[in-house]
């Protein structure tokens, strides 16, 4: 048996580490594109448009991250697409932060006091101008504290792609453990790096919210 | 045929009910231009809604509204723009836009529904913001603004989109006694302007000096209307005397 | 391209969903019970307890909320048995669940905890009731209340990463979806019905817990 140092291990970790940022990002990017305009199409008041979201939020809220993972894998398999587990993780993370970007959104977007539009609309504005020039600005500034702090919950959520397969950190643990019979090691190993990653940034969405809070007296 | 009687806003019995509550039971009035009229009435008979349902933000379900020879039609979006250019509101909270300076939130709606390039844009803000004697706040924000300055810069951002009509919603109930003046006297002059204005208002003795027409609203309908001198001096139905005298506890 | 699906062989194994539901459901309602328990301790701690012990809680809901469970759940499976802890797929489980959802409980039962007027505090000691009776009847209940529908949101949130226990042979619903599919090779149908299953409890518990709060938490 070969003897792993614990520098070995980290350094296959690290590697791997890669995977786990660069999906992180794509779902957290992309899943914003698409919560953005679901958000605007939901605001709209196109007939059945909040349902329709609302359905698609509950719908991701309401069911587990993995069996996502599973349907996109095996969904995209269905149509006699032979896909890559990168393709089905991606597009099951961009999709699942969508619905919850979505709903933070509106949440911000609902606690701009109703006067404001109604200002906007006094004015002759029109909903993309009062959206845009209005209640958008507003809502951003309250949106950012809540956004950061999802990227946290992204970040954590790319660890179950690996059951599908795709080498990210996880799956990277896992197989390391496979080959060195060292799971207590490589599994603190694993936890801290994740630490690593998602603890600062929490920091900073809790500190983004402490200072949005001292402002709003 | 008195040629000078320019109707502006035409009232023809209008219904408004929030699901099966009816708030309006039926309002008939004309406005003319250059007239000012105050609605009063206790909270609930209906005033402030009447008013929202001038400029569309309230939508009704059957009679007549008609501003500057247009009937409102809800529906279609331009045509709502074209209202709300014509008909200006001044609200009870102020509601200025606060991620702007005090100059952006005048010269917003111009540049972006009459297209007003920066330079004339600027122009006006600052001419709109001196009448009501707040020039000097161009840069300021919002909250750094008192009640009865946030009002004046409202009534300014109103006013840069150069309406026909201008309705005023209890605009000073929500500021401090002492600033209540500040901004009855930007109104004032207004009215001597020639503005046609709408306020529904609780001081009595300002819609007593300014007014032309008095309604007091009861229960969705207009209970009664007349001059200032006569509606206050000598109310016909019990229900305004017991409104009035209700007023100087 | 024709897409192919069969439902009904995957519906026909309804009595290994209904023992995975059954398993699901036993899970939550375990980590939950003691999650919500171990949360107010913590919860207390953080707020009224020593300085050490803020700071050991205070590292322990850290490192909680930034890992992900899948690698908690590992290392209490796999990694526990290295350090002479050998735990059984279920215990590890409602272990890793406890641990993950007593974290996240602390914080929303410690913000409901700060929120308490001072003057229910004052008058419960002008009333000479001892710092335990102070806490319990006249400090939680209403902090509990208050945060009720973030800690259902919470417990709904384990409940659906409960999935993940099946990786360990957990025999929860995702475990028996995949046993099923590794028979019938019904992937996407078997994955499906789960899926629909899960949406399903999660409606379902929330409205239980909504409906049980009030009943037994804080006497309505």
């Amino acid at each position: 048996m070969v003897d792993f140092s614990l520098w070995d291990i980290f350094r296959n970790l690290l590697l791997a580490a890669r995977w786990t940022v660069v999906l992180s990002l794509i779902a957290f990017i992309g899943g914003g594109l698409v919560g953005l305009g679901l958000l605007v199409f939901r605001l709209s008041k196109t007939p059945g448009a909040d349902k329709l979201v609302g359905a698609y939020v509950q719908l991701f809220q309401g069911t587990p991250l993995l069996m996502q993972l599973f349907l996109s894998y095996f969904g995209i398999a269905l149509f006699g697409i032979n896909t890559s587990a990168w393709v089905a993780a991606a597009l099951a993370l961009t999709l699942y932060t969508s619905a919850f970007l979505t709903e933070i959104w509106r949440g911000c977007v609902n606690s701009i006091p109703k006067g404001q539009w109604e200002a906007a609309q006094s004015l002759a504005l029109n909903f993309p101008e009062q959206l845009r020039y209005v209640v958008l600005p507003q809502a951003v500034k309250i949106a950012i504290p809540p956004t950061v702090g999802f990227l946290v919950q992204v970040i954590k959520g790319t660890a179950l792609a690996s059951v599908i397969g795709f080498v990210e950190l996880t799956k990277a643990g896992t197989m390391i453990t496979n080959a060195t019979f060292k799971p207590f090691l490589v599994y603190s190993c694993l936890a801290l790096m994740y630490f690593a990653l998602c603890f600062p940034i929490s920091l900073v969405a809790h500190r983004l919210e402490r200072n949005m809070n001292r402002g709003r007296q | 045929m008195d040629a000078n009687k320019n109707i502006l806003v035409e009232i023809a019995q209008l219904r408004k009910s929030f699901g099966t509550n009816e708030v309006l039971k039926g309002i008939d009035l004309q406005v003319e231009a250059g007239e000012v009229i105050a609605i009063i009435g206790k909270s609930g008979s209906g005033k402030s809604t009447l008013l929202r349902c001038i400029n569309g933000l309230e939508v009704f379900q059957s009679g007549k509204l008609t501003v500057d020879g247009k009937p409102l039609m809800h529906e279609n979006a331009l045509a709502m723009r074209e209202l709300r250019q014509r008909v200006g509101m001044i609200f009870q909270s102020f509601n200025l836009f606060p991620h702007l300076t005090v100059g952006k939130n005048v010269m917003l709606a111009p540049r972006l529904v009459k297209q007003r390039e920066t330079k004339p844009g600027e122009e006006q803000a600052r001419q709109l913001l001196a009448r009501v004697g707040l020039v000097e706040k161009y840069d300021a924000y919002p909250d750094q603004l008192s009640g009865g300055q946030q009002q004046r810069v409202a009534i300014a951002r109103a006013l840069a989109m150069e309406p026909a009509v201008l309705l005023c919603d209890e605009i000073t109930s929500a500021l401090d006694p002492e600033l209540v003046g500040e901004v009855l006297r930007v109104v004032e002059s207004l009215a001597n302007e020639g503005m046609t204005l709408l306020m529904v208002t609780h001081e009595m003795s300002f819609a007593r000096k300014v007014s032309d027409r008095v309604i007091f609203m009861h229960q969705g309908r207009v209970h009664e209307i007349g001059p200032p001198e006569l509606l206050f001096a000598n109310p016909q139905t019990p229900e305004l005397q017991q409104f009035l005298s209700s007023l100087n506890d | 391209m024709r897409i192919d699906l069969d439902f009904l062989a995957v519906l026909s194994q309804w009595p290994l969903l209904l023992k995975g539901v059954g398993l699901t459901l036993a899970l939550t309602v375990i980590s939950a019970t003691i999650g919500v328990m171990v949360g107010v301790a913590c919860a207390w701690s953080r707020a009224n307890g020593p300085v050490w012990l803020k700071w050991v809680v205070g590292s322990y809901v850290e490192l909680v909320r930034n890992t992900p469970f899948i690698v908690q759940l590992f290392f209490i499976y796999f990694g526990l048995p290295a350090a002479g802890l050998k735990l059984s797929p279920e215990v590890a489980s409602i272990i890793a669940m406890v641990v993950n959802l007593s974290a996240y409980a602390t914080e929303i039962i410690r913000a409901g905890i700060e929120a308490t007027p001072k003057g229910q505090i004052e008058a419960a000691m002008s009333l000479a009731l001892n710092r335990m009776q102070t806490f319990t009847r006249v400090v939680l209940p209403p902090a509990l209340k208050k945060v009720w529908p973030a800690m259902v949101s919470q417990i709904i949130i384990v409940m659906l990463g409960s999935a993940v226990c099946g990786q360990i042979s957990t025999e929860e619903l995702s475990y028996a979806a995949n046993l099923i599919q590794s028979r019938n090779f019904r992937a996407f149908e078997a994955f499906i019905v789960a899926t629909l299953i899960y949406l399903v409890l999660s409606m379902a518990v929330r409205r239980l817990l909504n409906w049980l709060g009030p009943r037994f938490l804080w006497g309505r």
